[in-house]
């Protein structure tokens, strides 16, 4: 008796130990959230002399209605739902039918299929290649090329094409007794039944392309097609070879560092607003399932 | 002469009876014909000294003179090095955590506590990497940071972070910790979630305290999926973030933060020294390919032999 004791007591400083430095590490997560939001709403000259440590100091809007009332923040907002929502669209209408295709038994040479989709995921050509390779197509510089040229990878493929490979042929008997196509069987029996596995699928595409800036940076010369996630690179590179800006208002309510904090504040925003809709499927082991090819 | 007539009969009925599959087929084997196999062909210009004018297949052959100038070249050669030891570092740094998260998490009884903890240790890996630049540019700036505020509460003098080459690393593997660490931790709670539960209630019978069993029950449990997340890590040794460090790094810290990605960005994308480049992602491609291959092998005996 007196041993369980011992035990439990050592057990519920474990615990609370464990717990105490887990809010600890989730405090340091959150931190830096906090510290970009107080400086975007933090007066200009506070922020630049770093005082800001995790509220605003002179709370004001001003790096806000700088923000918003540049024409290319409003532009490049639009830009990004449109590859976002477009590329996800395009990557469906490829990944679902493409996967499906691949998972048949009667398809002819699907060693081969399969193994050619498998392969890009060991090798890569690399920037240059692609890079020419897009400059040679003529996609450069527009919407449809960066849409299409990210479309589709090797891993989200897979992914879908193993969840439609464990899916008993039972299911789509009945269907087949009732005459369907292949486009019937899919879309009536498998999609419905791969709701998990696509939701990860859409998930993974709308968070790249929500975040993806290297080959919009790359393809993209006109900058009324560029995304957020640009012209956030931009105003920081530009702004911070600037002397001038912000010392061009002598009582500077806005500065370098509040208006970056404001930009990233704006498209953090809808990630959190969808974040918690997506939030549910990460536990669901299907992230496992891709990680063995 | 029969044989092959009754195969395209066959072939002409299989394919009236299952066109449609192929129809499904076709976009997919299309794309990446286009742009993941055309690519392919194109790097043979880095055995070409190539010019934009002649394009790809006329521009005239040079054999492995860009690959004997690269390995002459002090900043290929120290890319390759900064490659390796920024990689084996985040492994060092990086790998365990989550290990240790996912421990952690599993101990908390809490559920709301726990819920909310994963809630936020899983968000950053949801934020950009410019945001992530962003962030760590604000922080550890020289006169705004708060970085540099905390340091002067202590008395020290400002340090201009970002260009010094030694504190490079460090930033860079912190903020990708920061990142990934929680995200990642994801594949060890579901293997812990795969743990039967009877060895624990054994456990409790015979009177082991939490750390007791968290040492000699979870651990070795999850240790064949340890040994594979450390194989596909190994695998991936090559893969640097280099979409973050072109963000980060400025001249004066290309001594330890320049990777053999962003040496082919600068050199073929901003220089347009495109043979030179693709020669150097070449090279990359090939030591990634026989990484990769030789993890996978690895894998897949360990986690046949070990599982069954």
């Amino acid at each position: 008796m007196a041993n369980m004791n011992l035990y439990s007591r050592g057990d519920k400083i474990f615990v609370r130990i464990n717990m105490v430095l887990i809010a600890l590490f989730t405090l340091s997560t959150l931190y830096p959230f906090i510290y970009i939001a107080a400086v975007s709403f933090s007066d200009g000259s506070a922020a630049s002399a770093g005082n800001v440590v995790y509220k605003p100091i002179g709370l004001t809007l001003a790096a806000y209605e700088y923000v918003l009332s540049e024409p290319l923040f409003w532009s490049s907002y639009r830009n990004t739902f449109i590859y976002t929502f477009g590329g996800t669209l395009v990557s469906m209408l490829i990944i679902i039918p493409g996967a499906y295709a691949l998972s048949r038994q009667q398809l002819y040479g699907r060693r081969f299929w399969n193994l050619m989709v498998a392969f890009t995921m060991w090798f890569n050509a690399g920037l240059i290649p692609f890079f020419l390779n897009m400059r040679d197509l003529g996609l450069m510089d527009s919407y449809f090329g960066l849409i299409i040229a990210f479309a589709c990878n090797a891993f989200n493929i897979i992914l879908l094409r193993n969840f439609f490979e464990a899916i008993p042929s039972s299911f789509e008997e009945a269907a087949r007794m009732d005459g369907a196509n292949e486009f019937q069987v899919l879309w009536k029996v498998y999609v419905p039944l791969s709701k998990p596995a696509i939701a990860t699928i859409i998930l993974f595409c709308m968070v790249a392309r929500w975040n993806g800036y290297f080959w919009a940076m790359v393809l993209l010369k006109d900058e009324q097609k560029i995304p957020l996630q640009v012209y956030l690179q931009q105003v920081i590179v530009e702004l911070s070879d600037d002397e001038e800006f912000g010392q061009s208002l002598v009582e500077s309510v806005y500065s370098f560092e509040t208006v970056t904090a404001a930009i990233m504040i704006c498209s953090i925003i809808p990630v959190l607003i969808f974040y918690p809709f997506i939030q549910k499927y990460f536990n669901k082991g299907i992230l496992l399932g891709g990680v063995k090819e | 002469m029969i044989d092959t007539r009754t195969r395209m009969a066959k072939i002409t009925e299989h394919l009236r009876r299952e066109w449609q599959i192929y129809i499904m087929l076709a976009p997919t084997i299309i794309w990446f014909i286009i742009f993941l196999y055309k690519p392919m062909i194109g790097l043979q210009i880095a055995f070409k000294d190539y010019s934009i004018f002649r394009g790809i297949a006329d521009s005239p052959w040079v054999g492995l003179e860009h690959f004997q100038t690269l390995f002459g070249n002090d900043q290929f050669l120290r890319a390759v090095k900064n490659t390796i030891a920024i990689s084996a570092l985040s492994l060092c740094f990086g790998f365990p955590m989550p290990i240790i998260l996912a421990l952690m998490f599993n101990e908390i009884t809490h559920h709301v506590f726990k819920r909310t903890a994963q809630t936020i240790v899983y968000l950053p890996h949801f934020v950009s990497t410019v945001i992530i630049a962003g962030i760590v540019i604000t922080a550890f700036s020289p006169s705004a940071g708060i970085v540099n505020t905390l340091l002067s509460w202590f008395g020290f003098d400002p340090i201009y972070f970002l260009i010094k080459p030694e504190w490079f690393r460090p930033i860079f593997i912190g903020s990708g910790i920061w990142q990934e660490a929680g995200f990642s931790s994801i594949v060890f709670l579901a293997a812990i979630a795969g743990v039967s539960p009877s060895l624990y209630e054994s456990a409790v019978v015979d009177g082991a305290s939490r750390w007791q069993m968290m040492w000699k029950i979870t651990l070795p449990s999850i240790l064949p999926t340890i040994i594979i997340m450390l194989i596909i890590r190994i695998g991936n040794l090559l893969e640097v973030s280099f979409e973050l460090i072109i963000l980060l790094y400025q001249p004066s810290t290309y001594e330890t933060g320049d990777v053999i990605n962003t040496l082919i960005y600068r050199q073929g994308l901003q220089g347009a020294q495109y043979d030179m480049a693709a020669a150097a992602g070449l090279f990359n491609a090939v030591v990634a390919f026989v990484l990769v291959m030789t993890a996978n092998t690895i894998s897949k005996r360990y986690s046949r032999t070990s599982l069954w």
